[in-house]
C-alpha cells in the first residue's frame, strides 16, 4: 500500500491504492476510533466516490481533480479538493465542510441536509437541487435549474445564475450577486432585509470570501403558490 | 344532486359501451372540478394477467410430490452478485416499498412484524426509515428515490439492502405525490417540508441521468456501505427488456420489475390506467434480458404488480422470477376495504371493496392516514399477524402448486409447466395456448 506519513498527515496515493481501500480506512475512523486525523490524497485522477460516506472529525486534502460524488453523504469531515469536482459533489451531505478550489460539475450539494459546501470556481447546472438544509457558497456562477425544488438551507452565488433558478422551490433561500438569466416556476425575488445581510455576511466569512459585499446580493425564494394543488395554477405545473 | 337508482334500467334504455356510467361520471367531475382525479390503489382495468395462465400438474409423464410429506423448499438469496451480505429470505415473497407518510406508523410496523415472522423483508418508501419500522423489520430494504426525502447515511448503513427506485408500475416516468392532509408534523419533519403542503416529488434522480451515471451512483452507494449491502434497482414496466439489461450493466445485484397493476398511494387515475405494460409481459421480457446476458439467477429478479394468490406467485416463479413483491395485497391483509368499516366507508361516499382514496388521509382502517385517531384503530400486533397469515397462505398455495408439478423447490417451476388460456397471454408470457403448441409471435429456429 502506497501510504506514508509526512508532516503528520497520512498520505494515500490513488495511483497505486484503490479508492475502496482509501474509503475503508477513512470509514474505520467512524465512532471516533483511533487513527490519523489528517489525510492527503494524491493522484485522484478523476476517480469517483473519493472520500464518500465519512463520519469522523478528519481533514482530507485531495490533490487533484475528482470524479462523481466526492464527499458524498459526508458527516463531520472536512474535505478539500485542490482541483475540479465531477457530478454530485457532496451529495446528501449531512454535516462537515467540503471545499473545492476549482469548479464543480452538475448537482453540487444535491439533497444535502447540512454542513457547508464551498465552490471557489463555478458550479454547473442543478447546483443545490433538492437541498435540505445545507449552506452552499459559490464564488463564481451556477448553471441552469440551480436550487430546483430546494427545500431548506442557503445557496449563495457570487457570480451569475443560469435559467430557471429556484424552479419549484420550497423554503430555501437563494442569494445571487450577479445576473439571473431567469427564475423558475414559483420563484420570486424577495426583499433583502437586515437579517439576511447578517446571514449572508456570516456565510461569506465561513466560506473565506472577503472580496464581495453582502449588500450587493439579491434574494430569491418561494412565492408559495404551488404549495397546494389549485386549478388556477395549472399552467405552472 | 339527484342520483338515479342503480336499477333504473328498463326496456329501451341502452348504456353506451364507449360512454358507460363511469366515463360519464368522470367527464362530469372533470367539468365540475377542473383538475385531474388523484387516487390510490392500482389499475382497475382488465389486462392479461397470471389468471390467464394455467399450470400443468404432473401425471404419467411427470410425477408429483406428496403434499404435507415431501419437501418443497421456498428459500431464496437475493444479492449474490456483489454484496458481501446477501439477503437470505425464507420465502420468495417480499413486502414492497411503501412510505411512512403514505401509510401510518402502525401500518408500517405491522408490515415489518408480519414480514419478520415469515422470514422475509419489508421495504421503506419515499420519506425515509422510521425507528418503529427498523425495530420491527428483521430484514429491511432501504429505498433511494429521486426526492431523497429522509435519506441519510446512518439509515443507509442500518438497512439490509438498498433499492434505487427509478420508477414504479403505477406511474413509470412519474414522481411521488403526498397530499397535504398527510403531511403531518412528523412527516414534514422527516422530509424537510412545510406542514400541510401538497408534496411534489421529482421524477428524475437529482444527481444522475442514464445508465452510465447509474453505474457510478451504485458504486458510490456500495462505497458508503463498504460493499456489504445488496443493491436493487426498481423499474416500472415499460421498455422492460432494455431497462433490465441496463440495470444489470449498471451493476445491480437485484432487479425489481413492477408491472402496470402495481399499487400507489396517490397518483393521477389517467397515469395508473394508461402507462406501462402488464406484469405478465414484463416478467417474460425481464427474464429474456437476464438470459441474453447470461445473468439469469446470478442477478435476481423480483416481480410485483398484482400478486394476490399463491397461483400468481407460482406462475411468476415458473416464468423465471426469483421472488415476488406485494403491496396492495399486503394493505388489504392489514384490513383495508374490510366490511367492518362499512359505515365509515359509506360516510366517505364509498363502500368496502371500492375504497381507493388512499391519497386523502381519511382511511377508516387506519392504514393510509396520518390522523392519530384513525391510525390508532390499527393494532400493529394484530395487523402483523394478519400479514403473516396471508404470507403463510401465499407460501402454502405456492408449495401446493409446485408439488403438483413435481418440484422440490418452488424455483424449480419453469415455463414448461405453463400454458395460456388466451392468445394475448400466450403471446405476452411466451407459453403455448392450452392444448396447442402455438405461441403467437414466436418463431422457432426450425
Amino acid at each position: 500500500m502506497a501510504t506514508e506519513t509526512a508532516r503528520a498527515a497520512e498520505v494515500v496515493d490513488l495511483a497505486d491504492t484503490p479508492v475502496r481501500e482509501l474509503n475503508q480506512r477513512l470509514h474505520d475512523l467512524a465512532g471516533d476510533a483511533k487513527g490519523p486525523r489528517r489525510w492527503r490524497v494524491r493522484h485522484p485522477n478523476g476517480a469517483h466516490a473519493v472520500a464518500c460516506g465519512l463520519d469522523a472529525e478528519v481533514e482530507v486534502e485531495v490533490e487533484g481533480h475528482v470524479g462523481y460524488y466526492c464527499a458524498g453523504m459526508n458527516k463531520r469531515a472536512t474535505v478539500r479538493v485542490h482541483g475540479n469536482a465531477g457530478t454530485g459533489l457532496a451529495e446528501n451531505m449531512m454535516s462537515g465542510t467540503v471545499v473545492v478550489d476549482g469548479s464543480a460539475s452538475q448537482s453540487a450539494g444535491a439533497t444535502a441536509h447540512g454542513g457547508l459546501l464551498v465552490v471557489r470556481g463555478d458550479a454547473a447546472a442543478r447546483c443545490g437541487i433538492s437541498m435540505k438544509g445545507v449552506d452552499i457558497v459559490v464564488r463564481g456562477s451556477v448553471g441552469h435549474l440551480s436550487g430546483f425544488m430546494a427545500q431548506t438551507g442557503n445557496l449563495v452565488v457570487c457570480g451569475d445564475a443560469g435559467d430557471a433558478l429556484g424552479d419549484s422551490i420550497y423554503e430555501a433561500r437563494l442569494y445571487v450577486r450577479g445576473e439571473v438569466a431567469g427564475l423558475g416556476a414559483d420563484c420570486i425575488e424577495k426583499e433583502l432585509r437586515d437579517e439576511h445581510l447578517v446571514q449572508l455576511g456570516e456565510l461569506l466569512v465561513r466560506a473565506g470570501i472577503d472580496d464581495v459585499e453582502a449588500r450587493d446580493f439579491r434574494r430569491y425564494g418561494s412565492a408559495r403558490t404551488l404549495y397546494n394543488f389549485n386549478v388556477d395554477n395549472a399552467g405552472a405545473y | 344532486m339527484t342520483t338515479p337508482p342503480q336499477s333504473a334500467w328498463r326496456p329501451g334504455l341502452r348504456e353506451s359501451a364507449l360512454y358507460d356510467r363511469n366515463v360519464i361520471a368522470e367527464i362530469q367531475r372533470a367539468a365540475r372540478e377542473g383538475i385531474y382525479d388523484i387516487r390510490g390503489f392500482g389499475a382497475k382495468r382488465r389486462v392479461p394477467h397470471f389468471d390467464d395462465l394455467l399450470l400443468l400438474g404432473a401425471s404419467v409423464s411427470r410425477y408429483p410430490l406428496e403434499g404435507y410429506r415431501e419437501r418443497c423448499d421456498t428459500d431464496v438469496v437475493l444479492g449474490t452478485r456483489f454484496a458481501r451480505k446477501p439477503l437470505e429470505l425464507r420465502i420468495p415473497i417480499t413486502i414492497a416499498g411503501m412510505s411512512f407518510g403514505a401509510l401510518s406508523a402502525p401500518a408500517k410496523e405491522a408490515l415489518g412484524r408480519g414480514a419478520s415472522e415469515m422470514g422475509t423483508s419489508t421495504t421503506t418508501g419515499d420519506g425515509g426509515m422510521t425507528a418503529e419500522e427498523r425495530e420491527h423489520s428483521k430484514l429491511l430494504v432501504y429505498q433511494v428515490l429521486p426526492s431523497r426525502y429522509g435519506v441519510n447515511p446512518d439509515d443507509l448503513r442500518a438497512a439490509d439492502a438498498i433499492e434505487v427506485v427509478v420508477g414504479q408500475g403505477a406511474k413509470p416516468g412519474g414522481g411521488g405525490m403526498l397530499l397535504g392532509h398527510k403531511i403531518s408534523d412528523r412527516v414534514a419533519g422527516m422530509r424537510g417540508l412545510p406542514v400541510g403542503i401538497d408534496q411534489r416529488s421529482a421524477c428524475r434522480h437529482p444527481d444522475w441521468t442514464g445508465p452510465d451515471d447509474l453505474e457510478i451512483k451504485i458504486g458510490e452507494l456500495r462505497e458508503i456501505t463498504d460493499w456489504e449491502k445488496p443493491v436493487f434497482v426498481k423499474v416500472g414496466a415499460t421498455r422492460t427488456y432494455y431497462d433490465v439489461a441496463l440495470a444489470v450493466k449498471a451493476g445491480a445485484d437485484v432487479v425489481v420489475v413492477d408491472g402496470m397493476q402495481g399499487g400507489t398511494a396517490a397518483t393521477q387515475d389517467v397515469f395508473i390506467e394508461h402507462v406501462g405494460i402488464p406484469t405478465l409481459a414484463a416478467v417474460r421480457l425481464a427474464v429474456e434480458a437476464l438470459q441474453d446476458l447470461d445473468m439469469h439467477r446470478r442477478v435476481q429478479l423480483i416481480v410485483s404488480g398484482g400478486i394476490r394468490t399463491g397461483a400468481d406467485v407460482a406462475k411468476a416463479l415458473a416464468m423465471g422470477a426469483d421472488a415476488v413483491s406485494i403491496g396492495v395485497a399486503a394493505i388489504i391483509a392489514l384490513g383495508d376495504n374490510s366490511p367492518e368499516h362499512e359505515d365509515d366507508y359509506q360516510a366517505l361516499g364509498t363502500s368496502a371493496g371500492y375504497y381507493d382514496d388512499w391519497q386523502a388521509g381519511r382511511d377508516p382502517a387506519g392504514i393510509s392516514t396520518q390522523e392519530e385517531e384513525l391510525a390508532a384503530r390499527l393494532d400493529p400486533e394484530l395487523g402483523g399477524r394478519r400479514v403473516a397469515n396471508y404470507l403463510r397462505v401465499l407460501t402454502l398455495e405456492t408449495q401446493t402448486l409446485a408439488r403438483a408439478c413435481g418440484k422440490s423447490h418452488v424455483h424449480n417451476l419453469e415455463p414448461e409447466d405453463l400454458v395460456a388460456l388466451t392468445i394475448e397471454a400466450a403471446a405476452m408470457a411466451r407459453v403455448p395456448l392450452a392444448g396447442t403448441d402455438w405461441i403467437p409471435g414466436f418463431h422457432s429456429a426450425d
